[in-house]
């Protein structure tokens, strides 16, 4: 279980990112994070794994508190906490089967990492998840050299091989277009149902959020606005987080 | 309105232009600028002789077979007459029209049986030895020639004195000469001292430009605690390690005293670590270890570590000892043995540094990680309490050392100024950085780094190599090494420079990504970081080697070595023929490595 208290994040600048953000997500859940552009997604989600500071509150994890671990010890929670990027963030001179066996880096010997000798346990997890999502053929392809729904799929067995009880997925599908997008969403749908890991996902279009979210909250300037089941987001609700101007699309 | 501010325009305009011509006059002034020098006969007549050798560079000679010819002449013309020898018709002779002369007529010299097509100089062999050039010929298809040929002014001699004629052939194939051969070695001598710069430069530079990346650096925070038990820790570990260093050095001195006993060491010694490492292993995978499993671990780790190095000092010894045994044996390829020694040298010479900064880093980050531990876990007013006291020690320790620094280089040797103060002023220094911040806030420790590396390296860098062989040469002594040293320090700072900036700009989503998996400050810069920053790091690198091989050529005018010395010399001894061979020999050579370079950079990058 993932408790999120009192989270407030100011920026260098004096940005405040995020407003006093409480709620909390059950192992196992698929929680939707909606909201504007510049609403506090992308914040919320880092200061989850600590990629951003927070500023105040806390996040518990299974009774540990993130906020307040030292550095070995959130290396040791981030490598259970799978991460996905809009713009997949790979490393792109790399190839695809050294992207993906970085998920695996939180777990093997330093030293031995460092001139990229994985243990054969690890290389055939990396296989295997790849298979999963259907990328094996590109293993030892440069990783630039992929589509973006391909880059997107390594990302995920990236994520995938950390073996994750968590994945925080920032807005996965936003560079893609819809068939892709779904595809996507169903991999991850997969990691949730099969797996078990809870999900984090931030998206943009609501029929996604009806499509996979067991529950979704929703930011507003940095403020929570909404949490509850996706199908509670009426018209009123809808206006409420996006604005008085916008209309439903879809 | 309008036009009283175009009216102060126009003055302005005026007074900027005045202003300029001052500038430029007050330029000229300076520089000593004087064009009536370029046209005066004199420099002309200078310049032009310049040119001329400049462009008969002294690179190719033949073996000449010479012809001498001789006839003697009398003058003046005797009183009395004179008595005219017998020539001998059947070998190369010399005639004259007259058999004497008064000085400064003109006499008419005609050679016979000379090897047709050779030429040469015609001599006046005075009565004392010397020998005045008259003139030049050259010998016709039939064996003869025929010059006017003017008589020196000379005190007059009754006897006879000669005239004579050195007909030259060139015979055999072309050779070098002297100078393109000495040319040629120097060259050498260029090319790998800048190869030598640029490798030592750019193997510093790479660990470098990580430490001056802004990007890398400014995540690097630790608390107080732990940034005051690493700046004790560090020097702590340095002095272990250099006392441990010393301590083996005896032992494998009197191990390397017998060879037999060297050869058999070195076969027991790896072997014993070997040993020692596969019966700790299980004892490494442990998660909670206990007290004595960590003793014993930290004991091995220290057998392994000193048997490590007195397996590398043995090394060092007998690839000294070798080498140098195989530097006669090996006759031309002598170098090899001799390179095997330096080998050995390099490696007993950088043995007690490295393993002092391994002690360092060894003593170093245990304490970080404990005063990191000591702040995450103790209340807040127990660690402010230990910050005020460790920061004080770190402090006053920090000062001192560069007390001893400032000691070291004005000889003040007073231990009241150098000692006392400078800890007292740094225990107070860090008793108030510990009083004023929260126990727990996290120091910029990267950014301090980060500061002090880049500082350094631009103070480095503004030092053209020129001046920096200066220094060298006065310690290591004038020659090629000296000019490697200090090309390979200019490269160590201008390299990390331009790496680190790549570093710094690299895109950060793949960095944050790998973060996020959990792996470790190393590991990220492994992942993340080097496969963006590869093919920028070959391209600066290549351009610093053209650098180096240009500076490499110019180095020895200020005692470097390489080409540039002999350069000097034959410009200074007015040798322009030679010095146009070594100009023509760095104008290829740069032109050459600037073609390799670019056609290697079009497939690489
Ligand atoms: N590194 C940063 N420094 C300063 N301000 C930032 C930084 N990152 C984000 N912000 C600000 O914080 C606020 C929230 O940004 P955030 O990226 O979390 O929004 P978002 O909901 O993810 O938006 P989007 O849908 O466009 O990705 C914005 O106003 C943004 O300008
Ligand atoms: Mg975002």
């Amino acid at each position: 279980m993932l408790e999120v208290r009192n989270l407030t994040k100011i920026y260098d600048g004096g940005v405040l990112a995020l407003d006093n953000v409480s709620f909390s997500v059950e192992q196992g859940e698929f929680l939707a994070v909606i909201g504007l552009s510049g609403s506090g997604k992308s914040t919320l989600l880092r200061c989850i794994n600590r990629l951003v500071e927070p500023t105040e509150g806390q996040i518990l994890w299974n009774g540990v508190d993130i906020t307040a671990a030292s550095q070995d010890e959130l290396l040791r929670i981030r490598r259970k906490i799978g991460m996905v990027f809009q713009h997949f963030n790979l490393v792109t001179r790399s190839k695809v089967i050294t992207n993906v066996l970085a998920g695996r880096l939180g777990y093997v010997n330093t030293g031995r990492s460092m001139v990229n000798r994985f243990p054969k346990s690890d290389i055939d997890m990396a296989l295997k998840q790849m298979d999963r999502v259907d990328i094996t053929d590109q293993a030892y392809k440069r990783a630039d050299e992929l589509s973006g729904g391909q880059q997107q799929r390594v990302g995920i067995a990236r994520a995938m091989v950390q073996e994750p009880e968590m994945i925080l997925a920032d807005e996965p599908v936003a560079s893609l277009d819809p068939v892709l997008a779904h595809s996507i969403m169903q991999h991850l749908d997969q990691i949730n149902k099969e797996d078990g890991a809870t999900v984090l996902c931030s998206l943009h279009f609501l029929d996604l959020v009806h499509q996979y979210a067991d529950r979704a909250i929703a930011l507003n300037d940095g403020l929570l606005m909404f949490d509850g089941a996706p199908e509670a987001i009426d018209d009123e609700k809808f206006k409420e987080i996006y604005g008085k101007e916008a209309e439903r699309v879809g | 309105m309008k036009k009283q501010r175009s009216l102060f325009k126009s003055i302005g305009l005026g007074l900027g232009i005045l202003l300029v011509l001052v500038v430029y006059a007050y330029g000229f002034q300076v520089t000593q600028v004087d064009f009536a020098e370029t046209s005066s006969e004199v420099r002309l007549t200078q310049l032009s002789r310049i040119l001329r050798a400049l462009a008969h560079p002294d690179i190719i000679e033949f073996e000449q077979e010479e012809t001498i010819a001789k006839t003697p002449i009398y003058l003046p013309c005797p009183e009395g007459g004179l008595e005219l020898p017998e020539v001998d018709t059947s070998e190369p002779y010399l005639v004259t029209d007259v058999a004497c002369a008064e000085s400064k007529e003109n006499v008419i010299v005609e050679g016979y049986h000379l090897p047709s097509g050779s030429k040469g100089p015609i001599h006046f062999l005075t009565a004392s030895g010397a020998n005045l050039q008259l003139g030049n010929f050259v010998v016709a298809g039939d064996g003869t020639f025929r010059e006017s040929v003017r008589m020196p002014t000379r005190q007059p001699v009754a006897e006879a004195q000669y005239i004579r004629a050195t007909a030259r052939v060139p015979v055999g194939a072309p050779m070098l000469t002297d100078t393109a051969i000495v040319t040629w070695d120097k060259i050498v001598e260029t090319v790998f001292l800048a190869l030598l710069a640029t490798t030592f430069g750019t193997l510093l530079a790479i660990p470098i430009s990580f430490l001056a990346a802004r990007n890398l650096m400014s995540e690097i925070k630790y608390s107080l605690t732990s940034v005051a038990l690493t700046i004790l820790g560090w020097p702590l570990g340095i002095g272990l390690g250099l006392l441990l260093t010393r301590w083996l050095a005896m032992l494998s001195e009197k191990l390397s005293a017998n060879s037999l006993l060297t050869a058999v060491s070195m076969v027991i010694i790896p072997l014993l670590a070997y040993a020692l490492f596969r019966w700790i292993l299980p004892l490494l995978g442990q998660k909670q270890p206990g007290v004595f499993v960590r003793i014993s671990r930290l004991f091995v780790y220290l057998l392994i570590a000193a048997s490590g190095i007195i397996f590398l000092q043995l090394l060092a010894q007998s690839a000294l000892t070798v080498g140098q045994a195989l530097i006669e044996p090996l006759g031309p390829l002598g170098f090899l043995g001799g390179f095997i020694a330096q080998l050995g040298d390099v490696l007993n010479i950088s043995l007690p540094v490295v393993v002092a900064l391994a002690g360092g880093a060894v003593v170093g980050s245990p304490m970080s990680a404990l005063g990191q531990r000591i702040s995450d876990r103790y209340a807040a007013r127990f660690v402010k309490i230990i910050n005020i006291v460790l920061s004080a020690a770190a402090g006053a320790l920090l000062f001192i050392l560069i007390g001893a620094a400032i000691n070291w280089f004005y000889q003040i040797n007073d231990l009241y100024k150098v000692l006392l103060i400078p800890g007292g002023v740094g225990a107070l220094l860090g008793i108030l950085l510990a009083v004023r911040t929260d126990p727990k806030d996290l120091m910029p420790l990267g950014s301090t780094i980060y500061m002090i590396t880049r500082t350094i390296l631009n103070a480095i860098r503004s030092v053209e190599p020129l001046i920096m062989v200066i220094v060298f040469a006065v310690w290591v002594g004038i020659g090629p090494f000296a000019g490697v040293l200090a090309l390979g320090l200019h490269t160590i700072a201008a390299l990390a420079k331009l790496y680190s900036e790549q570093v710094e700009s690299i895109m950060p989503g793949p960095l944050e990504a790998v973060q996020a998996t959990g792996a470790n400050r190393l590991q990220t810069i492994v992942f993340a970081v080097v496969p963006q920053i590869v093919p920028p790091y070959i391209s600066f690198t290549m351009y610093r080697w053209d650098i180096n091989v240009r500076m490499s050529t110019i180095i020895g005018f200020a005692g470097g070595g390489g080409i540039g010395f002999l350069l000097m010399q034959n410009i200074n001894l007015l040798n322009y023929r030679a010095a146009s061979t070594q100009m023509l020999a760095i104008a290829v050579v740069v032109a050459s490595m600037d073609y390799i370079s670019s056609s290697l950079r079009k497939r690489l990058v």
